[in-house]
């Protein structure tokens, strides 16, 4: 192995310059001329937008332009990137969504006009001088009562607010049903999967650009993925070919799926740039963060698990209902379906699996794909289920598991939901646990727990996930509207040091780190000498960025397969120097040489030569040593693991200590195990915010009431345990190059029903008869469910 | 946040004149009025900041009070006041954060009387009197709800003199997001009687629990709170709490309160 190639724990280069407040964010970026924007955003959750006097805000101090929806009534929708069928045929209702409301606002935050002056206090004083009349209408917010009511409709057109009644897979409802109806036990869990406000600690950000010279527009902005931002608003909305647009995201403070999308303040800050011929800047307050990134989850669920007596499963069923907000965000139709309904037969061999998702409108802020994105809800309901029907039938928690786990020789497997697994081997990965979290000890932790008079509980989970998102094909089966490749370009330089350009974009992955382990390793040279650049369409490959746990998987292949290609070329080019055939030329440790002779040249010598091409052949060899490769993967990778957690619940108020969180996670090969254990490491922390922390409420009237820190808890270090990552069982990925799976959402994926079976486990062996509590699991609610039990 | 005048006056005379001058607003330690500034919840004229007015920042000792400067931060009372009021340097060293503590005072906290804030449970289980420019105010006068005081316009908090405990603790329930107090309980024991005061709970703001301080000031002892309940009625309910929860938390609060003291 390389020292510093694949598999060694390199420490991030990046977090230098993060951790000494080097970084750049697009904040801090302040072009010559910048003026500012400011937004005038809804304060009723809904209604008819009657009038908007801009007179008296356009004469305020420093204004130069106020926008509204009439401004941009004419330019085009920001669309879903998927579309769905219902169960019936037809197509979801895909509403327009606007650059600014026009007509009616939709939830609260929704913005309806713009104001640009020369300093963000002036946008926001004229922001408030705009005389609005906005006539209010009854807030839709409660799915059920949505779905309900004819005539309460966030789309004046859609009666009933269902965006669609999808089936998965539509074929196996009978056949499901009828195993359920013959089945010798049923349980049946109803359960919510609370929505998420994302939180990245850096607010979205955007400043836009116009030349007036060349006509050409720039968007620096907050962006996990420039290349799709530039091609939704160049090809959806706002019509600027895309040769006249660069879109930049910079340093980019944390995503974890807010940033992937194309936000309306974007197309706003360009076309006022190109109104005013000055760089426009936005930067949201944190208010305006928690009321319009688009948020997370928000399901409310009835599963079915049907089984022998003997805990043999036979069929699960889910109904759900997803609040996919006021407009549909731009994965927000996949992420309740085919990121949801294909994973719900888990890492078992149950033969019947059948899923209905209804997708709700309401006056809130658009959901969408939040860290895990549909991996989570689903695991979440089947993980609860199965832990409720092991509690029914008497049988321990890890048996029931291991009693259907898919058994290492009978990949690939083509799972009841419709997926087929390359590999796995969730025993190993169950072993693993038992071991790291010392089970066989948890009863002497439970009774010193007593003794303190707390009730310890254990809580187990397994699952499985669907990353490297994600093969073309199949997703264009499915409804995709776009591909899902991902491109890298290496760049070997005269003097031999290597610039990779790779598609997908850093925001907290490590890419600057872990990409060179790669080239390093494949080229046998120092990782020090390669650099990676993200983030600027104007300088790297069409690749769709990151999210899905897809950089490694599907990038990163990308990166190995434009690699080869320079080794393929480096090695014409030596054989050149030796006078031999390339076919005689072996390259090992950053050296060709001929074997058996002692011809060789070094890696420096073949890199300056290909740009001082003095001799070649050149109908042979072309000068330059530079490959792109594009990369679209043949299945999703399949991650797994089984995690463990322990807690102490204080039956006296309630509050739930996690004192133990134990992740075994088969991600394939890794590359970074510091940087894994570290996504891992976060990753956990988010699901221990939703499984106890994290509470999104909107009142009746859709106004968020959890809109500040001061009442939406995030997790701190406090909050969380020593987190154990263990991700010593690999199974490679059969399918991409470098064996990877994805290892970023894994930890969000995990964490959450582990912490809740353990909360439920250790009411149980307190003698309480609870079920289920819904997260988050705050102290009110175990305490309530506690006098209740 | 909007514009506004910012006067730094050295003097507590300066300090008052420039409070009296059009729509003012004293700023001390300004960890709950900045963030509101920011958000644009408040547009006063003028800030007058009191951190640089002479003498409002000592900490003296007397044989059984503290006298403590209204300007005094969290982090000093925490630091200063450990040995001598252990209860209190714990309470102090556990609002907020780090830099909270550092820049949030006790003069602030009391003139602001947010529902859910440790200081007033404190002033009011000690029987604390607070000092302004113009006055001496009981702590027990001083309390006027949520939000609400005795003080006057203009009139400026100078310090605090707290009478000691022969032993007091403060137990604090948090909410998770914001970490103020869901429930935050003082109890003190005195020659003449226990006191209790209960923060963060009831609608009306922090106040005593004399059903609580009749037991204990006959045993002070968690055993002689047994069976004691509050009723629900009063208590505040919202997204983190429903008023029997609250009611709850008052009772435990309070025996963990005097079991720790």
């Amino acid at each position: 192995m390389l020292d510093g190639g694949i598999g060694t724990a390199t420490k991030r280069r990046e977090d230098v310059r993060f951790l000494m407040g080097r970084g750049k964010y697009t904040d801090d970026h302040t072009p010559a001329g910048t003026c500012y924007a400011a937004f005038a955003r809804s304060d009723m959750a809904h209604g008819r937008i009657v009038s908007i006097d801009a007179a008296a805000a356009e004469g305020m101090p420093g204004v130069l332009a106020v926008f509204t929806g009439a401004d941009f009534a004419d330019v085009g929708s920001n669309p879903a990137g998927w579309l769905i069928n219902s169960r019936d045929g037809t197509p979801m209702y895909e509403p327009k969504r606007p650059v600014l409301a026009h007509g009616k606002v939709r939830h609260v935050g929704d913005a309806y006009a713009a104001v640009i002056a020369e300093t963000r206090e002036q946008a926001m004083d004229a922001v408030e001088a705009l005389e609005v009349e906005i006539e209010p209408l009854d807030a839709v917010v409660d799915m059920a009562a949505a779905l309900a009511d004819g005539d309460n409709r966030v789309h004046d057109d859609l009666p009933g607010n269902q965006c669609f009644d999808w089936g998965w897979i539509e074929d196996n409802r009978e056949a499901t049903a009828a195993a359920i109806e013959a089945a010798p036990h049923v349980t049946t869990l109803e359960l919510v999967n609370n929505r998420l406000v994302p939180n990245a600690i850096e607010p979205r950000c955007s400043i836009g650009e116009y030349d007036p010279g060349t006509g050409d527009y720039k968007l620096t902005t907050t962006s996990q993925n420039p290349h799709l931002t530039r091609l939704l608003i160049s090809a959806f909305v706002l019509g600027i070919p895309e040769n006249k647009l660069t879109v930049i995201g910079p340093d980019v403070g944390g995503g974890f799926g807010s940033k992937i999308y194309h936000y309306g303040e974007e197309a706003l800050v360009l076309s006022a740039a190109k109104r005013l011929g000055r760089p426009v800047k936005w930067t949201a307050t944190r208010s305006e963060a928690f009321l319009t990134d688009a948020h997370g989850r928000d399901h409310v669920t009835r599963i079915e698990l049907a089984c022998e007596t003997d805990g043999t499963f036979i069929a699960f069923r889910t109904e759900t209902m997803a609040n996919v907000g006021a407009y549909l965000s731009n994965f927000s139709t996949a992420t309740p379906t085919f990121l949801h309904g294909t994973l719900m037969a888990g890492n078992y061999t149950v033969p019947n699996v059948y899923v209905n998702v209804k997708a709700v409108f309401t006056n809130t802020a658009p959901v969408d794909a939040y860290r895990g994105a549909g991996r989570p809800e689903a695991t979440y309901s089947l993980e609860r289920v199965i832990d409720k029907c092991a509690r029914e039938l008497g049988i321990d928690p890890i048996a029931i598991r291991r009693k259907n786990f898919i058994q290492p020789d009978q990949y690939p497997y083509a799972s009841a939901a419709g997926l087929e697994y390359d590999s796995g081997n969730y025993d190993a990965l169950m072993d693993v646990l038992e071991r790291r979290a010392d089970l066989a000890g948890f009863e002497g932790r439970r009774a010193e727990s007593e003794r303190r008079g707390k009730l310890r509980g254990l809580g187990i989970n397994s699952y499985i996930e669907a990353c490297g998102i994600a093969p073309s094909n199949l997703v264009g089966q499915l409804g995709s509207r776009v591909g899902l490749y991902d491109a890298a370009t290496v760049r070997v330089n005269a003097t031999g040091n290597i610039s990779v350009m790779v598609g997908a974009h850093s925001h907290g992955q490590g890419h600057e780190t872990a990409f060179p382990q790669i080239v390093a390793d494949m080229l046998g040279v120092d990782p020090a000498t390669i650099e990676i650049v993200h983030g600027d369409t104007s300088k790297i490959p069409f690749g769709m960025g990151t999210y899905g746990s897809r950089s490694l998987a599907v990038c990163g292949s990308a990166v190995h397969r434009a690699t080869e290609k320079v080794i393929v070329k480096a090695r014409k080019i030596a054989a050149h120097m030796m006078s031999v055939s390339a076919d005689d030329v072996d390259f090992a440790d950053g050296q060709f040489s001929v074997p058996g002779t002692n011809k060789f040249v070094a890696w420096g010598d073949v890199a300056l030569k290909a740009y001082i091409p003095h001799d070649f052949p050149l109908e042979e060899i072309e000068p330059g040593l530079e490959e792109t490769a594009f990369y679209d993967p043949a299945n999703f990778t399949y991650p797994s693991g089984a995690y463990a957690c322990e807690v102490e619940v204080d039956p006296e108020t309630g509050v739930v200590d996690v004192v133990s969180m134990v992740a075994a996670d088969d991600f394939g090969n890794v590359v970074n195990p510091l940087i894994v254990t570290g996504q891992v490491q976060g990753g956990l922390a988010q699901g221990i915010g939703q499984a106890l922390l994290e509470q999104t409420t909107y009142d009746a009237d859709g106004q968020l009431l959890s809109a500040s820190y001061m009442d939406y808890a995030m997790p701190r270090a406090d909050d969380l345990p020593t987190l154990v990552v263990d991700h010593s069982s690999v199974t490679e990925c059969t399918h991409n190059p470098l064996g990877v799976k994805g290892c970023g959402e894994a930890g969000a994926i995990g964490s959450p029903p582990t912490v809740v079976n353990a909360v439920i486990d250790a009411l149980a062996r307190g003698g309480h008869d609870v079920a289920h509590i819904d997260m988050p699991l705050t102290p009110v609610r175990v305490w309530t469910a506690l006098q209740q039990a | 946040m909007y514009d506004f005048d910012f006067a730094n006056p050295a003097t507590l005379d300066e300090a008052v004149a420039a409070l009296g001058r059009g729509d003012a607003q004293a700023l001390a330690g300004g960890q709950t009025y900045l963030p509101a500034l920011r958000q644009r919840l408040a547009a006063p004229d003028t800030i007058v900041s009191l951190k640089r007015v002479e003498g409002l920042s000592d900490i003296e000792a007397t044989v059984d009070t503290l006298r403590i400067g209204a300007m005094a931060t969290h982090a000093r009372i925490a630091r200063e006041t450990a040995d001598r009021f252990p209860a209190l340097s714990r309470l102090a060293g556990n609002i907020g954060d780090m830099a909270v503590r550092s820049r949030g005072t006790l003069g602030g906290s009391l003139a602001n009387n947010d529902p859910s804030a440790c200081y007033p449970a404190m002033a009011l289980a000690t029987g604390a009197t607070i000092h302004t420019n113009a006055r001496d105010i009981a702590a027990e006068d001083f309390f006027r709800g949520m939000f609400e005081t005795a003080l006057d316009d203009g009139e400026i908090i100078t310090a605090v003199t707290v009478p000691v405990a022969q032993a007091a603790h403060y137990e604090k329930f948090v909410q998770r997001a914001s970490r103020f107090a869901l429930v935050g309980v003082f109890a003190a024991r005195y020659p003449d009687g226990a006191r209790v005061a209960v923060t963060g709970a009831s609608s009306g703001g922090v106040f005593r629990w004399t059903e609580a301080e009749e037991r204990l000031s006959d045993r002070f002892e968690a055993s002689a709170l047994d069976g004691l309940t509050i009723a629900p009625d009063d208590m505040i309910e919202d997204l983190h709490a429903t008023k029997p929860y609250r009611a709850h938390l008052v009772s435990v609060m309070t025996r963990r309160a005097v079991e720790h003291a």
